[in-house]
């Protein structure tokens, strides 16, 4: 496609979003890859481009903005604030090599915590004023409310404390929640572990950084699982129908409420989302033709902890979204090392505008 | 134009290879010294035998310098993105067999499955400060598969040799490697997890996908097929 026809369009959604009152910020290419190693793991070398560098160690071609975009923000501490910036992602595509492994993207970002329910309407509007007329249907999801869910089940902390680990691997999540409701029986490996009387007896050469002590922490740890009792069905049934969620927006509050009946601790949850959708309606979306679907964003490698969303072109087949965003509360307070800032965000890609145009 | 069909240049691997293909009445043999990398061809007309580092026998596969090639599945699998798409498997040769897997010290009561491993790396990271070190040569798929089975804080560290002696010297606090026997893996300490197994691995008949193959080439393909009962 013709990169500066990309490279205008570009210019046009960013100038958009400076309407909004956004500042305009860039950031590097060659990003230091230390805080995405210690974000994702091992699961970004899939997904960037990672290279060392002989003085600066590991570095990464910028994934996306989001990250150096939070830093920058945390550093200058003035809140409130709107970001807009435009440029190019590079990202690994081994299992769809037809896909872009470079490509634009135009970014809203915004950093104020006193009204949460109206920022997040605020960007999802923008994106959608910014895709006015072209052939998408909208996505929404809303990872709070799993996460106020897992925090209101009756167990341990341990086991929450693993769920919550696990919300972004949903197949992870299934397995941990069928074991800890007596779905699954545990492994025999761990039966047999529990039954001897010194498990440690075993346990001879002992090497590496991994001591004795920490194995007999975990084994005290399982032991005290083992006597906590399964999960109620009723509590996983509610799981279940939180994630199996498929309505369109109005429909979806009447739904939720029914469910917190059973489950209070996702009211708070719920009350936040039907402030959005209020918020969204406020400003002129169509709620009839918006989708809420409960598990929605949770396979993709993100940040997002509350509200998510995306565009999707409903006229070609095979695309990858036209725009991606949602709330990540959760990624400033890690990269601002305990101070954290109410942040929303998304970003479109003007290439895909131009072949939508160009289809519409 | 001759097909040209790339066989690790020593070894095991390359005896077996011989025989294996010897006793389809293909004969391959070295030309020339013992430390020449050349070969010839017997029992079949237009292959050309091309003798080089099993390691390099997938690129050289996927980028279409070589037709056909024999090296190990686990190799394949590691080098190339998509491997599907690039080679086709024409045979497995019931040899060079080899597993892929995960070991952790012995004294690791604790862990015997890729869950534990898991929960073991959480409360790792929290005690040490660090990610739970794996040492392999094999990272996309030790990474593909710990992703796939919901293992998170780990890192992985590069090893080329003497994989089962890091967790001795500290470098590492559990191994991804190739075992045939786990004797050695014994010998240091290590146990294979039970759900550990990431590939069993054997020799392996492979031919490029590449279409850009002459009429010479394959004509002679189908016929070393028919020979080879592929």
């Amino acid at each position: 496609m013709d990169t500066l026809a990309i490279a205008a369009e570009a210019d046009r959604l960013r100038d958009l979003f400076v309407t909004h009152g956004a500042q305009v910020v860039d950031a590097d290419i060659l990003l230091p890859a230390d805080t995405l190693l210690d974000l994702y793991g091992e699961d970004i070398r899939g997904r960037a481009y990672l290279t060392s560098d002989p003085m600066g160690g590991e570095v990464v071609l910028r994934p996306d903005f989001t990250v150096p975009v939070v830093q920058k923000h945390m550093e200058s501490r003035a809140e409130p604030a709107r970001y807009t910036y435009a440029g190019k992602v590079f990202r690994k595509q081994d299992n769809d090599p037809a896909r872009a492994r470079e490509y634009a993207q135009v970014g809203f970002e915004v950093f104020d915590g006193r009204d949460p329910a109206g920022a997040d309407a605020c960007v999802f509007a923008a994106i959608a004023k910014a895709l006015d007329g072209l052939p998408v249907r909208a996505a929404m999801g809303d990872i709070g409310i799993l996460t106020a869910a897992v925090t209101g089940l009756k167990t341990s902390d341990t086991r929450k404390a693993a769920l919550m680990r696990h919300i972004w691997r949903p197949r992870k999540f299934k397995a941990l929640l069928d074991r800890f409701g007596g779905r699954t029986p545990p492994p025999p490996s761990r039966v047999a572990l529990l039954a001897k009387a010194d498990p440690l007896a075993a346990a001879t050469q002992v090497q590496g950084l991994r001591s004795l002590t920490e194995v007999q922490n975990r084994i005290d740890a399982l032991r005290a699982d083992a006597q906590t009792p399964p999960i109620s069905a009723e509590e996983l049934d509610l799981i279940d129908e939180l994630l199996a969620m498929r309505e369109t927006a109005p429909h979806v509050l009447s739904r939720f409420r029914d469910i917190a009946v059973d489950m209070p601790a996702i009211s708070k949850a719920v009350l936040a989302l039907s402030g959005r959708l209020a918020a969204l309606e406020s400003r002129g979306i169509d709620l009839d033709n918006l989708e809420f679907e409960g598990s929605y964003g949770r396979t993709s490698l993100e940040y997002y902890d509350g509200f998510v969303f995306g565009f999707y072109a409903t006229e070609i087949a095979g695309l990858p979204p036209i725009a991606t965003g949602g709330r990540y509360d959760a990624l400033t307070a890690r990269l601002g090392q305990g101070r954290a800032a109410p942040a929303v965000g998304g970003v479109v890609r003007p290439d895909l505008v131009l072949s939508l145009q160009g289809a519409g | 134009m001759m097909l040209k069909l790339g066989v690790p240049s020593k070894g095991r691997l390359m005896d077996k290879t011989f025989d294996w293909f010897g006793s389809r009445g293909v004969t391959l043999r070295r030309a020339g010294s013992d430390r020449e990398y050349a070969g010839a061809v017997d029992g079949i007309d237009g292959v050309e035998l091309v003798l080089l580092s099993a390691g390099e026998i997938p690129r050289e596969l996927a980028a279409g310098r070589i037709h056909l090639g024999v090296t190990g599945s686990d190799l394949v699998r590691e080098k190339l993105v998509n491997w599907e798409h690039q080679v086709k498997e024409l045979a497995l040769l019931g040899f060079g067999r080899a597993d892929l897997i995960i070991a952790v010290p012995d004294a690791w009561v604790d862990v015997d499955t890729l869950d534990d491993l898991d929960a073991a790396a959480a409360a790792f990271r929290k005690e040490h400060a660090m990610r739970l070190r794996i040492a392999t040569k094999y990272h996309r798929l030790v990474r593909d598969f710990l992703r796939a089975e919901g293992v998170a804080d780990y890192a992985l560290v590069d090893s080329q040799g003497a994989t089962e002696g890091t967790v001795k010297n500290q470098t590492a606090e559990a191994i991804a490697d190739i075992t045939s026997t786990g004797e050695t893996l014994r010998a240091n300490g290590l146990k294979i997890l039970a759900d550990g197994l990431i590939h069993a691995s054997q020799a392996t008949l492979f031919r490029g996908r590449r279409s850009d193959w002459t009429t010479d080439q394959r004509n002679t393909f189908k016929a070393l097929s028919a020979k080879l009962d592929l």
